[in-house]
C-alpha cells in the first residue's frame, strides 16, 4: 500500500444503480439555502472555537451538507433521526433554530439542552432529532428501537441513522444490522463516509475496501452514492424511506462525501495534504448544488440574495448565542432523573 | 420475622394472602402490567419460546404474541440499545439479561447512553426501562455468572437499582419500576427464585415504592443493613444469634440501593448504637461501604461503637463448592461479624 491514497470522489460506475428525479427549482434553492446556512454555523462555530469561546471536542460537516439536507427533505417531520458527534448539520437541516444550536455548543442557558448536552449531543425531538451521540455507533441500535417501536404500533414512521466510516467496526452496528434485517424494522441506515475515522484514513484498519458491501451479509439492501449531490442523497434515501414504509424493510446507503475541516476544532490535520483537499474541493456539495441551480437557470444574483439573507441570520444566531446567560447553577443537579 | 410494612399502596386489610414463589411474583408482575398497559414489552434471550433461561417469563409468548415478548440474538449492547430508543419514543421496554454479570457486555449502552440520556438532552427525553434479571453466588456457576452487580449500577446517577428479597416485595417493586417514568435496573437472585412467601392473590392490585426500606426484623442490639438474598441469610443469622447468644439483631431491608432510604437506617441506628451493612457484591468500594460513610458523615451520633461493612472478598468467584462457600459472605460470616462487633 501506498504511503497515502487520495480517495476516489464519485462512486465506481458499477454501483452507482439510481434514477436520479430532477427536484423542481425552487426546492432546490430552499436546499441550498439550508447548506450554506449549515456551513455559515459550521464556520462561525470554528472561529468562536478560535476565539476561546467553546470548550470540549467540536466536530463541523464542512464538506457534508448535503448529506443531511438532502436526508431531512426525503423524510417526514414525524420520522426518527439520530446520529454521531459530527451531527449539527442534521439538526440544522431537520429545522433546529441556529440560535439555540450555537448557544448550546457555548454551553448558554438557551441552548436546546440548556447547555448540557453541547455539541456532541444535539437533540431536537420536535423535528425528529432524537439525539447524538458521542459513543461511535451507539446511536445505531437506538434508531433500530424506534423503527421497533413504529412496528409495534403499526405506524408508518420511520428511523433513519447516520454514522461514519469509522462506525462499521464496532460490533453492535453488526448486532443492528442482524435485527434489523431479520425483523424487517422500517430503518434506514446512512453511513456518511467522509474517508477518515477521526485522523486515521479508513484504508489504513479496515480489511474491506467497500465498505456497502457490509450489510449485504445480512440481507441487506445496499448501495454506494455520491453523497456531495443533494439530488442524489434524495433520490437515495426517498426510495429506501419507500421501502421501508412499505414494510420491506432496512436499506443501507454508503455516500461517499469528504470532511473539509480537521475532525475537530483544532486538530492538526498532519494525515492529509493540501493537494487532496484542493481535488475534493472541486466536488464539494455547495458548489455542485450552485452550479446545477446555475444550469437550470436560476440567476446569479438570486443565489447571491439568498447568501446575504443567512449571512444575517447566523450573524444574529451568533450574537444571540453569546449574549445569552450561563445556565443557573442549580440546573447542574436537575435532570438526573425525570420527576 | 415481623410482617412486611405495608407501604401506602398496599392492598385492604381483608384480601386474603397466599403462598408464592419468587418467580411466580416476578412473572405475575410482568404480566399485570403488560395487561394494564400495551406500550409494556419484553425483549431478551430466549425469553419468548423458551420462557426464560429460569422460567420467569413463562406463558407470556401465549398470552401477549411475538411482538410483545421478543427472542433476541445473543447481542447484549443492541438489544439495550433498542431498548433506549423505543423508550425514547413512549414505549416500556423491560430487558431480561440471562445472567447480570452480562451488563459488562451492554454497559456502553447502560451506563454511557441509558443512564446519562435524560440529562445529556435537558430533560428533553426520558426512559422508561426497566433491565432485569438474575444474578449471585450459591449455584456454582462460577466467575462470568455469578456476580452481584448492584453496586456496579449505584455507583452511576440516572438509574434506580431495585434489589427485593421476597416475592411480595418482587412483585410490587417490579410494578413501581415497569410504572416509572425512569430507567430502573430490577435485579433477582438465583438463590431466591424457588423462595416462597405470603402475597395478595393474582390481579389483586398492589406496588411497593421505590425507595423504601422496610424493617424485616426488629431487635435492639444492633442495626444490620442488607438486601437480596442476604436478607434471608442475615435473618437466619439473626435468629441463630438471639436462639445461642441472647442478642438480638434489628434487620433492615433496603429493598432499594439507589435512591437510599437512610432515614429508616438511622431511626434504626437511633436505637441500637451498632450499624452492620451485608452484602454479597464486593466490599470494595462496594454500597456497605457507601451506608458506613453516610453513616459517619450524617448521623454519627448514633454510633456508640464502630460501624462495619461486609461483602464478598476481592477474589473472582470459584466454582468449587467448598471454595465458594468460603468467599460467600452468608449466615456463618455475618454471625461472626455480629458477633465480633458485640464483643468489641
Amino acid at each position: 500500500m501506498s504511503a497515502s491514497i487520495s480517495p476516489q470522489i464519485l462512486p465506481s460506475e458499477a454501483e452507482t444503480r439510481l434514477e436520479v428525479q430532477p427536484l423542481p427549482l425552487d426546492r432546490l434553492q430552499q436546499m441550498y439555502r439550508t447548506m450554506f446556512l449549515i456551513r455559515r454555523v459550521e464556520e462561525s462555530l470554528l472561529q468562536a472555537a478560535e476565539e476561546g469561546k467553546i470548550g470540549g471536542a467540536m466536530h463541523t460537516a464542512i464538506g457534508m451538507e448535503a448529506n443531511a439536507v438532502g436526508a431531512a427533505h426525503a423524510t417526514r417531520p414525524d420520522d426518527y433521526v439520530t446520529c454521531t458527534y459530527r451531527g449539527h448539520h442534521h439538526a440544522l437541516a431537520r429545522g433546529m433554530d441556529p440560535g439555540q444550536a450555537i448557544a448550546e455548543v457555548m454551553g448558554r442557558a438557551t441552548g436546546f439542552a440548556k447547555g448540557k448536552g453541547g455539541s456532541m449531543h444535539f437533540v431536537d425531538p420536535e423535528h425528529g432529532l432524537m439525539g447524538a451521540n458521542g459513543v461511535v455507533a451507539a446511536q445505531v441500535p437506538h434508531a433500530a428501537g424506534m423503527a421497533l417501536a413504529a412496528q409495534l404500533r403499526g405506524e408508518d414512521r420511520v428511523a433513519l441513522t447516520f454514522f461514519g466510516d469509522g462506525a462499521l467496526y464496532q460490533g453492535v452496528m453488526h448486532e443492528t444490522f442482524n435485527m434489523a434485517a431479520k425483523w424487517k424494522l422500517p430503518i434506514v441506515f446512512y453511513l456518511e463516509n467522509n474517508r477518515y475515522s477521526e485522523m486515521t484514513p479508513i484504508w489504513r484498519t479496515s480489511s474491506v475496501e467497500a465498505l456497502y458491501r457490509f450489510p449485504r451479509a445480512y440481507g441487506i439492501e445496499s448501495m454506494q452514492i455520491d453523497g456531495n449531490d443533494v439530488e442524489v442523497v434524495y433520490t437515495a434515501v426517498a426510495q429506501a424511506v419507500e421501502r421501508a414504509r412499505a414494510g420491506e424493510g432496512p436499506t443501507f446507503i454508503e455516500a461517499l462525501t469528504y470532511r473539509l475541516a480537521g475532525h475537530m476544532a483544532g486538530d492538526l490535520e498532519t494525515y492529509r495534504t493540501e493537494e487532496e483537499k484542493a481535488l475534493q474541493r472541486q466536488h464539494e456539495p455547495l458548489m455542485v448544488l450552485r452550479n446545477k441551480l446555475l444550469e437550470r437557470g436560476a440567476r446569479p444574483e438570486e443565489l447571491e440574495a439568498i447568501q446575504a439573507q443567512v449571512e444575517e441570520e447566523v450573524q444574529a444566531a451568533v450574537a444571540f448565542a453569546e449574549e445569552s446567560p450561563w445556565p443557573d447553577i442549580a440546573q447542574a443537579y436537575t435532570d438526573v432523573f425525570y420527576l | 420475622m415481623t410482617a412486611p410494612v405495608m407501604a401506602q399502596a398496599a392492598p385492604e386489610a381483608a384480601v386474603q394472602m397466599r403462598k408464592t414463589t419468587y418467580i411466580q411474583a416476578v412473572n405475575e408482575a410482568l404480566r399485570e402490567e403488560m395487561r394494564r398497559d400495551e406500550s409494556v414489552f419484553i425483549l431478551g434471550e430466549d425469553v419468548a419460546h423458551y420462557g426464560g433461561l429460569f422460567r420467569v417469563t413463562r406463558g407470556l409468548l401465549d398470552e401477549f404474541g411475538p411482538q410483545r415478548v421478543i427472542d433476541t440474538p445473543i447481542s447484549e449492547q443492541g438489544f439495550m440499545g433498542m431498548a433506549l430508543g423505543a423508550a425514547a419514543v413512549g414505549m416500556r421496554p423491560v430487558v431480561e439479561l440471562m445472567y447480570m454479570d452480562f451488563t459488562l457486555v451492554a454497559a456502553d449502552q447502560i451506563f454511557n447512553q441509558i443512564a446519562k440520556y435524560h440529562y445529556m438532552t435537558g430533560g428533553l427525553i426520558h426512559l422508561p426501562i426497566v433491565v432485569r434479571g438474575q444474578q449471585g453466588g450459591g449455584k456454582r456457576y462460577g466467575s462470568q455468572h455469578s456476580q452481584c452487580v448492584e453496586g456496579l449500577y449505584a455507583h452511576f446517577p440516572g438509574i434506580r437499582v431495585v434489589v427485593p428479597a421476597t416475592p411480595y416485595d418482587a412483585k410490587g417493586l417490579l410494578k413501581s419500576a415497569i410504572r416509572d417514568d425512569n430507567p430502573v435496573v430490577f435485579l433477582e437472585h438465583k438463590m431466591l427464585y424457588f423462595t416462597r412467601g405470603e402475597a395478595p392473590p393474582a390481579e389483586v392490585e398492589y406496588t411497593v415504592p421505590i425507595g423504601l426500606a422496610d424493617v424485616k426484623r426488629t431487635g435492639q442490639d444492633l442495626t444490620l443493613v442488607t438486601y437480596g438474598y442476604c436478607l434471608l441469610q442475615a435473618l437466619e443469622a439473626a435468629d441463630a444469634l438471639a436462639a445461642r447468644y441472647g442478642i438480638q439483631v434489628e434487620v433492615v431491608d433496603l429493598r432499594t440501593v439507589n435512591p437510599m432510604d437512610t432515614d429508616t437506617i438511622w431511626e434504626s441506628v437511633a436505637k441500637t448504637g451498632r450499624l452492620l451493612a451485608v452484602h454479597e457484591s464486593y466490599a470494595n468500594c462496594g454500597v456497605g461501604a457507601e451506608v458506613v460513610a453516610r453513616a459517619y458523615e450524617e448521623a454519627p451520633h448514633l454510633l456508640r461503637a464502630p460501624a462495619r461493612r461486609l461483602g464478598m472478598a476481592p477474589v473472582s468467584i470459584p466454582v468449587s463448592k467448598p471454595l465458594e462457600d468460603e468467599i460467600l459472605p452468608w449466615k456463618q460470616q455475618i454471625m461472626a461479624a455480629v458477633l465480633e462487633m458485640m464483643r468489641a
